[in-house]
């Protein structure tokens, strides 16, 4: 007898890992299932997002941003573009919102022992905050690569008492990293809680990051009808695993709001060095999930490329896949350089420096704005700040800063 | 019958134990594994694993991982791999297993796969990233191909989930040894012996255990305990370094311990 199919959106999703992990995902999907119908749950991470993460971040309408690309001839009359600040978040991404859920089931569920992969360190951080905020030991996976081109998240780890752990293997990037937390939860799996950081890898993850990360879109949707009195046009997000993006669209997707995700195309796509996977990827099974994937002819996963390390992944959350398949939400790309141009606009437009992976957004509103009429309302999620870029982004601009 | 069904049959009649080395196809390339191939089964493999080499093998540990890299370095592809399977028929008996990730299944088409694998002389495959609730496709394109279908049991599977796995296999129940990914250990855990004692007392199929067993020594220990032994990276290992010809006759020799030690049991 066949078995309903658990786990999927559309025909993307599902658990494709080894027995080992099995029961392990059976249990966290029973907890998360237990811990989401009990109020006193959500009343808890509630008053933590609320004092300690500093929920709700603002919902800011950026106007000079508006003004500088609308050429100014018409007046002050501009498209408005609403940014939902989540880089004034704790820790200064977005990715705190899903640690403090996740770290929070982990207490539920008894578990004392955290791991986690990061790419550019930021959900490491976030982990290894949460997990020193309840007393747990914590252990990131992260990708060499990385460790090289993200040193003050590194450092912040540490000194959180997190224990980072280089990942030699394969790109030396997230995709190693989650390969190397997967066989470390294989190996610790009766002790130990793995926080995935995005809406990737086996069920229930992709839903549950997607629940924890909802915050975003339910806060942006009540603060866009108190500023302007309506939805807005259109949302827009970056997308690498896609976490922030589906936090933000998630409430939206009753709605007719245009849903935007913006890929990372680094060198371009026809160099082969991007991160564009629902531009380029072929449908197939990585990290536990079946979505798209950038692979080859013969199915052996191509290693990704993009200035922002967050971004640098050749796999992107089922969700996507089924909403791209779907045509509900429309995902476009853009180059190193045109995030590169977006972090000074940004910065001297608004005095916001930008993470890297956020100006990937920030840059695809640059491009389409001027064509925009002045009605239109926009909120860009910009899901994390710059400082952790500054190496990247000086040694790239070099001369012109 | 299937082949792996008689190689069981002829052993259990004769009380022994299947003895089931392995090899990353293509490390570093195709006629080194074909050769060695061939001297497992001079030196009495009972049934041949052949890993398929992929990018991102997240239950192996580092020899297995390594191997795979040469492999892959070297150019190797499942359709290359499965031409080798077609010429390996023509000169081995003994049944051939297949163990790849689910990537370059789905590349190729899941049911082009199946074909394509009875064609080639495969006679059972190992999805290690296919738990039971997402086997039911799989499991009606192997019925239909011919193929055997191998499942993993974990010592983590409580007696419900080892049911389904056991009603799923039809070549034999994959038992693994331990909670962890690939690679010989020092020492086993204490329940093992109990674990597959409790399976095989379920499982209509054979159960051979893999995962972690390093030698002569764990198989004496295992061997009267399970259907079959699988082993991996102890004999991968054999093809890390030196010429070809000594990478053959290390895991000749490696293999020769490995049969004496099966047999003594």
């Amino acid at each position: 007898m066949e078995q309903p199919k658990i786990g999927y959106f559309g025909k993307y999703g599902g658990r494709f890992v080894p027995e080992m992990l099995m029961p392990a995902l059976l249990e966290l999907e029973a907890a998360y299932n237990e811990a989401k119908a009990k109020p006193e749950f959500w009343k808890e991470l509630d008053e933590y997002l609320r004092n300690y993460v500093g929920r709700p971040t603002p919902l800011y309408k950026a106007a000079k941003l508006a003004a500088s690309l609308a050429g100014g001839d018409n007046g002050n009359n501009y498209p408005r573009i609403y940014l939902k600040r989540e880089d004034l978040a704790h820790t200064g991404a977005h990715k705190i919102n899903n640690t403090m859920g996740q770290v929070l089931l982990a207490k539920y569920m008894g578990k004392k022992e955290i791991i986690a992969e990061t790419g550019a360190g930021q959900h490491g951080v976030a982990t290894a905050t949460a997990a020193a905020l309840f007393g747990m030991s914590c252990r990131v996976y992260m990708g060499a690569k990385d460790i090289e081109r993200q040193q003050p998240n590194v450092k912040r780890m540490q000194l959180l008492g997190a224990e980072v752990i280089p990942v030699n293997q394969g790109s030396e990037t997230l995709k190693d990293a989650i390969n190397e937390a997967l066989r470390d939860w294989v190996t610790t799996i009766r002790q130990t809680y793995y926080v995935m950081g995005s809406v990737v890898g086996p069920h229930p993850y992709p839903s549950m990051v997607r629940d924890f990360q909802s915050v975003i879109g339910r806060e942006a949707r009540t603060q866009i009808l108190e500023q302007e009195g309506r939805l807005p046009d259109t949302l827009v997000a970056c997308v690498g695993g896609g976490s922030n993006a589906m936090g933000l669209f998630a409430p939206f997707l009753d709605t007719e709001v245009n849903l935007v995700g913006v890929e990372a195309a680094g060198e371009g796509l026809i160099t082969g060095h991007h991160s564009a996977t629902l531009a380029e990827g072929v449908d197939g099974v990585l990290h536990g999930a079946f979505s798209l994937i950038l692979q080859d002819e013969h199915g052996q996963v191509l290693e990704a490329h993009s200035v922002a390390p967050g971004l640098d992944y050749p796999g992107v959350g089922p969700e996507h896949a089924s909403l791209h398949a779907l045509e509900r939400a429309k995902y476009f790309y853009v180059t190193d350089d045109e995030a590169l141009n977006a972090v000074i606009t940004l910065s001297r437009t608004e005095g916001i420096i930008p993470a890297l992976e956020s100006a990937h957004a920030v840059a695809y509103a640059l491009k389409i704005l001027p064509e925009l009429p002045s009605s239109h309302c926009m909120i860009i999620n910009l899901s994390g700040r710059g400082d952790k870029d500054l190496n990247i982004i000086t040694s790239q601009l070099e001369g012109r800063l | 019958m299937s082949r792996i069904h008689n190689t069981f049959t002829k052993l259990d009649e004769s009380k022994r134990t299947a003895l089931i080395p392995c090899l990353v196809a293509g490390d570093p390339d195709l006629e080194t594994t074909l050769e060695a191939a061939r001297e497992l089964a001079e030196r009495g493999a009972d049934i041949l694993e052949l890993i398929v080499p992929f990018s991102d093998p997240m239950a192996d540990g580092p020899t297995i991982q390594a191997a795979s890299q040469r492999a892959l370095a070297g150019g190797v592809n499942l359709k290359a791999i499965l031409d080798a399977v077609t010429e390996l028929r023509q000169q081995i008996e003994l049944p051939i297993v297949m163990m790849t990730y689910l990537n370059p299944v789905f590349r190729m088409g899941m049911s082009e796969f199946g074909r394509q694998a009875k064609k080639a002389g495969v006679d059972g495959v190992i999805l290690p990233e296919l738990p039971v609730e997402e086997a039911p496709p799989w499991s009606r394109v192997a019925e239909d191909a011919g193929l055997d279908t191998i499942f993993l049991a974990s010592p983590t599977s409580g007696p419900e989930r080892l049911a389904e796995i056991c009603k799923a296999s039809t070549g034999f129940v994959y038992a693994v040894t331990l909670t962890g990914t690939t690679g010989a250990r020092e020492s086993l855990p204490e329940e093992l012996i109990q674990n597959l004692t409790r399976l095989r007392m379920m499982s209509p199929k054979p159960v051979a255990a893999g995962f972690g067993i390093s030698g002569p020594e764990a198989v004496r220990r295992l061997a009267p305990h399970a259907d079959g032994l699988i082993i991996g990276s102890a004999l991968v290992k054999m093809m890390e370094e030196g010429s070809k010809n000594e990478k053959i006759r290390r895991l000749g020799e490696a293999v020769t311990e490995l049969k004496a030690a099966i047999e003594m049991a």
